[in-house]
């Protein structure tokens, strides 16, 4: 379970990206975080594997406390978070199969790293994950001959590989076309399913978020505006979490703004 | 319709074109001057003519009958360049991996890093060979040093310039994964910049002949040695020879190196 409390990021510029943040995710939920761009979407996701160093609260997995450990501590607590990336970020130049198996580097020492030496039952479970995500067969590809599609495949079987408690997913869908986003999000639920563990996913198109995710959780600069099941994300919710609307808006008058709101929202958001 | 006030156009107003004109003014006074102050002896310029021709008429034809002799020191000049060359990156490594501002862990190994590039730049490979001569003795030895001493710096400085500009994405991505620090560089870092390392080791190497072929002159071994003593004993006729095997191996590394290059890119 991964519990998050009061969590608060303050770049050094004085900026501050995120305030007093909390959520909990367990089971095998998926949990959607949306927000503008800015809101500090990004921002939550690498603090919780500390990809981005959080200035305040704690970020809590299965009991252990992330957020003070540093150097062999720090390397076991990632190596439990597997992460998806918008941009795949596999390493181009290297093959599909060493991609796949990068997500046991934790589990490795560099001697055997180097020489791509894995342990035998890692290789096995790397050929039945490529399979599980439709890549059999493309083993020696390398990453860069491959298509959007395909490398966020190859970046959700490095994750996979990393026998994790939980999945980190920064945008996973944004580079990629409709119809892939789609396919990409059913092999998330897929996994999540599979390997018992829950998924976050921070993503902009909410119309993607209300239909995978179990409970969405809305950013608004930095706080938390919105959390609950996609049935309640109702217009008056997106208007919050987008256009900073207050939570209530009993008059008239701001229900005829709402209205004329709504569709700039849909058209920024893709909805 | 006629045009009646034909617009003009210059690319600099007067302030500039001055200004211009100034700098153009001063580079010949400088160029007078270091001329002037150089104190050149213009008759051996005026007789070069003849010397050349005379030069030349010594040369010729060549000693063929020597080249057996220098194939063995040509041999030994390519093994200099080779092992220097080989020498010079394994010590590069390190040396570009803190001289690179995203890998360097703080702002002394930085300045630690420019610091070596600097100085081995700095310092041309005969100076480097009349050291290395001093510490080792004549031969070989000091000629493989000098030459991989005054390669780290530019080797150094084109790793660490390749380092800064790889794709922090794909090094993030294996942090993430949990793996150990020297982990991300092996899996992370060194897939992005081995194709340049596989271009500047050909190109430092095809170099590095050449810097081979001149530092037996203070006695660091290769060509250079025979060189200099046929130069002493005014035997122009296998000086000739020997620039003649040196333009040979020069081209030959020239090319190999350029089809090497363009191999892995």
């Amino acid at each position: 379970m991964l519990s998050v409390s009061e969590l608060g990021k303050t770049y050094p510029s004085g900026e501050r990206a995120l305030h007093d943040v909390s959520m909990e995710v367990a089971g095998k939920e998926i949990v959607s975080i949306i927000g503008p761009s800015g809101a500090g979407k990004s921002t939550m996701i690498r603090c919780i594997n500390r990809l981005t160093e959080p200035t305040e609260g704690s970020i809590v997995l299965d009991g252990r406390d992330v957020t003070g450990l540093s150097g062999k501590e720090l390397q076991t607590a990632r190596r439990e978070m597997g992460m998806i990336f918008q941009e795949f970020n596999l390493v181009e130049r290297l093959t599909v199969m060493e991609n796949v198996l990068s997500g046991t580097l934790g589990y490795l020492s560099t001697w055997n790293a180097f020489r791509r030496n894995y342990q035998g039952e890692d290789v096995e479970r790397a050929y039945e994950v490529l399979d599980r995500v439709g890549m059999a067969g493309r083993e020696n590809a390398r990453a860069d001959e491959l298509s959007g599609g395909q490398r966020q495949r190859v970046g959700i079987a490095r994750a996979v590989l990393q026998r994790p408690k939980i999945i980190l997913a920064d945008e996973p869908t944004s580079a990629l076309d409709p119809e892939t986003s789609r396919a990409v999000m059913d092999l998330l639920t897929e996994i999540s399913r599979d390997e018992d563990i829950p998924v976050l996913i921070n993503i902009h198109e909410v119309e993607l978020a209300r239909e995978y995710a179990e409970r969405i959780v809305g950013l608004r600069e930095g706080e938390v505006v919105f959390e609950g099941p996609p049935e309640e994300l109702d217009s008056d919710a997106r208007n919050v979490i987008y256009r900073g609307a207050e939570p209530a808006s009993p008059t008239v008058v701001a229900q005829e703004k709402t209205g004329v709101s709504i569709s700039e929202v849909d058209k920024e958001t893709s909805f | 319709m006629a045009v009646e006030n034909p617009r003009s156009w210059r690319k600099y107003d007067l302030r500039t074109r001055l200004v211009r004109y100034l700098a153009v003014l001063l580079t010949l006074v400088v160029g007078a001057v270091s001329w002037q102050a150089l104190n050149i002896h213009y008759q051996f310029a005026l007789t070069a003519p003849w010397a050349l021709a005379d030069l030349f008429g010594r040369m010729y034809p060549p000693d063929v009958g020597y080249s057996t002799e220098i194939a063995g020191p040509l041999v030994e000049t390519i093994n200099i360049a080779i092992l220097g060359t080989g020498l010079a990156i394994i010590m590069s490594l390190p040396v570009a991996y803190i001289g690179a501002e995203n890998t360097t862990f703080n702002r002394y190994t930085y300045v630690l890093g420019k610091l070596i590039i600097v100085v081995s730049r700095s310092v041309n490979v005969i100076v480097w060979a009349l050291i290395f001569v001093v510490v080792f003795g004549a031969g070989a030895l000091s000629g493989v040093l000098a030459v991989a001493f005054r390669s780290i710096g530019f080797c150094a400085k084109l790793l660490a310039e390749g380092i800064e500009e790889i794709d922090p994405g794909q090094v993030e991505a294996i942090r993430a994964t949990g793996a150990p620090g020297p982990s991300v560089l092996v899996y992370g870092v060194v897939p992005q910049i081995k194709p340049l390392l596989i271009g500047i080791t050909t190109y430092r190497w095809d170099i590095n002949v050449r810097e081979a072929t001149i530092i037996g002159f203070v006695g660091a071994g290769g060509i250079g040695v025979q060189l200099q003593t046929q130069v002493n004993f005014l035997d122009w006729r296998a000086v000739f020879t020997i620039l003649i095997a040196i333009l040979g191996i020069v081209l030959f590394s020239e090319v190999l190196s350029a089809y090497l290059r363009k191999k892995v890119t």
